[in-house]
């Protein structure tokens, strides 16, 4: 056994290894790049694909990581190398005050881009990437005094500084290992993290406290931002540009070369793009009948979709997992603590004449309940009793139509799912919604970094507290395991391991005995025992009357929409609304 | 004034074009969720079709109207087979990579067959048109509105009168559902295709005298029958055919009183406003989301 810390400077040093030998094997790269004279030939081939692959590693994160889409990674490498070009020709500017111009002009168009992804998901974002890759076309085809129409821009400047094709080439090599150091990174990263949580599972990304809007604008801005870095230096490389070098077309290629290569990974990206550089070269006898080349690679582009959904990159990873040693060492863990927030008012959800009404139907009408700080509360009723629209409305999914909702004295009603849980609330799901392709650990790291979570938020201490809390509920050895490998009820232990890493002020559990087998159920009870000992506020709903007449110290029945009983265990299950709702009236029951 | 209703003429007559295509976008969109990047090429292929058989093989121009037709049944039944239906059980973006890989593959084969060199196919009808007043009406736009027109007459009652029209709406609404009900799922899917790739064809051929015949038609006609799709509002048939006509007026306007090199430009900008505006489109209502 050895500490945390011991663990932690292990996985350090093996990480720091492997950036040594990264930097090693970039400066003998820039070293060969810089010393030795190719042909013009090749030195245009490996300029294109390093500027390319640059561009290329925007799709990484954005699609990727974040699983969105864009068609228009080529205009924002077009909106980089005319900012180059136009500015160091027409305007006599240094190439780095052009780059760095383009480089804002880019981020701006990224986020706009971004924003629109707000509202917009899947084939609709496709489209508006597709139309400002179609109107930026346009504009530099037929805005002839600025941007020189078809005829593009020539005699486009290196900066001195890099003033041989060489040094430049040089200079892109290393821009393009910081550029890949960096994306390697990301998914390791808080905001690495986000982005997979929004790719994975949206609703629960935004549950769990991750702002989606912002994350995916960020994602966006970074694509954008890394494709006009990749323009601006493919400008500075062939000292000409013109509009059909960043087509629709283009971006299709940009886009094929991140899926031929491997979406996870900037190792893909270089590998897809200097495939798809090469491989013209060598089928250039085709070229003699004009279409041909494209033909076959848009049949390519359908085979790879088909036969290899992970790209190259990810199915040589998938052969050689089992290689891969895995840093394997147990520790003793530090017991989970649940910080308490500062206040101490008694009551920690108020939930004042809550309605939500879908059209005529009134799911849930005039509800009001307390929860008391330190208590398990049992929400319960039979099914379409408006159990469900009730934690919709208290999560934030549902707007609710009147009423009210405080959570520790703050008025939350309008405010959106993840910034309830800055304030505060955790949630579980029915239907399990953990980060498929995350590890327990990783799932658990996103509960810890909730905002407003009152622990330490260094790397460090975020691992050990989600260890910690996956040691709580008795899964501590299988931290490094995908999500996917465990049981469903391993899988729902995982979700209340994610919600209390985030040191809820309250903790709403959403039907956690449904699916589960007797013995799991025995397991959750007696874990919810144990979390309720550490003075954790529960809001329970569910079923099962055994697991919530155990549990619970509190009960709430709501039927049709309503509040019907409200009390301690005893006297609410045996009101006799209650059993009406439950078993049916006398009258019912004799026919 | 005269040129306000001549613009307005020709601006119907190229939005029925989008409009037939919007509605083979939005059908295919409602039986698989997938919007298919390559249904410009449906009017495309259709259009050589038309070439090959009535001026290559100087076939009689019905009979090679029909053959294509009958072409484009065939493609569309190949296309679902080669690009949609073994990714049935994945998520929308790798059938949207899917259908612009075939879109590139179509267009790009055409290119090696027949060359860069736009083609000319003669308009259906012998006679050229007549003016109204100062109005040239032609008979090429004519017969457009008209047949568009028949469609959509035929489409209503075959989606809401017939067995197969209704089976087809409930595959649209609930494949699983629909498969339950012993509703060939896959097959109706099939249909879906070919029927899709029917219009979409016969858009092409409607549009080739008008456009030239050319390896690019497919992609421009594509992306403006998706704005009119936007605009009238997703996965809605009224809503394609009116957000088709809509667009083909604004472009022709646009062309004639704002810049014509932009012209194509026109259509995009309607659809960014409405993405950012009004996304659900004019009749579209927004779905919520579910918990």
């Amino acid at each position: 056994m050895s500490s945390m810390i011991e663990i932690y400077r292990a996985s350090a040093q093996r990480k720091q290894r492997g950036l040594l030998a990264y930097i090693a094997l970039i400066a003998v790269l820039v070293y060969v790049a810089a010393t030795t004279t190719f042909d013009g030939y090749v030195t245009n081939i490996l300029m294109q694909a390093v500027t390319y692959s640059v561009a290329v590693m925007g799709l990484t994160v954005v699609l990727g990581l974040c699983g969105q889409i864009n068609l228009a990674q080529a205009a924002f490498f077009g909106l980089g190398a005319y900012a180059v070009g136009l500015g160091t020709v027409d305007y006599g500017l240094s190439y780095w005050i052009c780059m760095g111009l383009g480089l804002i002009v880019v981020l701006g168009f990224g986020a706009f881009l971004g924003t629109s992804t707000i509202r917009l998901g899947g084939h609709y974002l496709a489209m508006v990437t597709i139309s400002f890759q179609q109107i930026l076309t346009l504009v530099m085809i037929n805005w002839i005094p600025v941007t020189h129409g078809p005829d593009g821009v020539s005699r486009i400047l290196k900066p001195t500084l890099f003033n041989t094709p060489q040094s430049y080439l040089a200079f892109c090599v290393v821009v393009l290992a910081v550029v890949g150091y960096l994306v390697w990174q990301l998914p390791s990263t808080k905001l690495g993290r986000a982005m997979r949580a929004v790719r994975d599972n949206e609703l629960a990304a935004g549950v769990t406290g991750i702002d989606i809007q912002r994350t995916k604008v960020t994602a966006f801005a970074i694509c954008a931002l890394l494709g006009g870095l990749g323009g601006g230096l493919f400008a500075g490389g062939f000292s000409y540009v013109s509009p059909d070098q960043f087509s629709f077309a283009e971006s299709i290629v940009f886009l094929t070369m991140v899926l031929l290569g491997g979406v996870a990974s900037p190792i893909g990206a270089v590998i897809g793009t200097g495939l798809l550089i090469l491989i013209p070269e060598w089928l250039r006898f085709l070229k003699s009948i004009p279409g041909l080349y494209l033909a076959i690679y848009g049949l390519a582009v359908i085979l790879i979709v088909l036969f290899m959904p992970d790209g190259i990159w990810g199915f040589v990873v998938q052969r050689f997992k089992s290689l891969r040693g895995a840093l394997r060492l147990s520790a003793e863990l530090p017991e989970l603590t649940l910080v308490q927030t500062q206040s101490h008012a008694d009551d920690v959800l108020v939930v004042d004449n809550l309605a939500k009404h879908f059209g005529g139907l009134k799911a849930v009408d005039d509800i009001s309940f307390i929860v008391k700080r330190g208590s398990v509360h049992a929400l319960i009723g039979p099914n379409g009793s408006g159990k469900t629209t009730t934690l919709n409305v208290l999560s934030g999914l549902y707007t609710p139509t009147a009423g009210a909702v405080k959570l520790d004295g703050q008025d939350i009603t309008h405010f959106a799912p993840h910034e309830r849980t800055a304030s505060g609330l955790g949630r579980t799901f029915q239907n399990i919604r953990l980060f498929r392709s995350m590890t327990a650990l990783e799932n658990v790291i996103i509960g810890v970094e909730r905002p407003g979570n009152p622990v330490d938020h260094a790397p460090i201490a975020l691992e050990g507290r989600a260890r910690a809390a996956l040691n709580f509920v008795g899964l501590g050895d299988r931290a490094d395991e995908l999500v996917t490998s465990f049981s469903y009820g391993h899988q729902r232990l995982i979700e209340i391991a994610r919600a209390l890493a985030g040191n809820p002020t309250l903790l709403l559990l959403d039907e956690p005995a449904a699916g589960l087998n007797s013995t799991e159920k025995m397991e959750l009870r007696d874990l919810l025992k144990r979390i309720a000992a550490k003075g954790l506020t529960i809001l329970i709903i569910d079923h099962d009357m055994t697991l919530v007449s155990e549990v619970a110290e509190h009960i709430t029945v709501l039927n049709f929409g309503r509040r019907i009983a409200d009390g301690d265990p005893v006297s609410v299950l045996n009101h006799p609304d209650v059993v009406t709702a439950y078993l049916g009236s006398d009258a019912n029951a004799a026919h | 004034m005269d040129m306000v209703f001549q613009l307005l003429f020709q601006g119907i007559g190229i939005g029925s074009v989008y409009a037939l295509v919007a509605l083979g976008f939005v059908l295919i969109f409602r039986a698989t969720n997938v919007v298919n990047f390559a249904q410009g090429e449906f009017s495309m292929v259709a259009a050589f079709l038309m070439v090959i058989f009535s001026v290559d093989l100087e076939w009689p121009y019905w009979i090679s109207f029909l053959l294509s037709l009958g072409g484009m049944a065939i493609y569309g039944a190949l296309f679902n087979l080669g690009v949609y239906f073994p990714l049935r059980h994945r998520t929308y973006l790798p059938v949207i990579i899917s259908t612009i890989g075939a879109s590139i593959l179509v267009s790009n084969s055409t290119l090696a067959l027949y060359g860069p060199q736009p083609q000319v196919l003669q308009p259906l009808l012998d006679f050229p048109g007549f003016n109204i007043g100062t109005v040239y009406l032609d008979a090429q736009y004519l017969l457009i509105i008209g047949l568009t027109v028949v469609l959509v007459a035929f489409q209503y009652w075959f989606f809401e009168h017939t067995l197969l029209g209704k089976k087809l709406q409930a595959t649209s609404q609930d494949k699983e559902m629909a498969s339950l009900l012993g509703i060939p799922v896959a097959t109706m899917i099939m249909l879906t295709f070919v029927y899709s790739a029917m219009i979409g064809g016969l858009a092409g051929i409607l549009v080739a005298p008008i456009l030239f015949v050319s390896i690019h038609m497919g992609g421009t006609i594509a992306l403006k029958a998706f704005a009119a799709t936007i605009i009238g509002g997703f996965g809605d048939v009224a809503g394609a055919i009116i957000g088709g006509l809509a667009l083909g007026v604004i472009e022709t306007f646009g062309a004639a009183y704002v810049s014509v090199p932009y012209k194509d430009g026109f259509a995009f900008l309607v659809l960014v406003a409405f993405l950012v505006f009004r996304p659900q489109g004019i009749f579209g209502e927004r779905v919520a989301e579910k918990a």
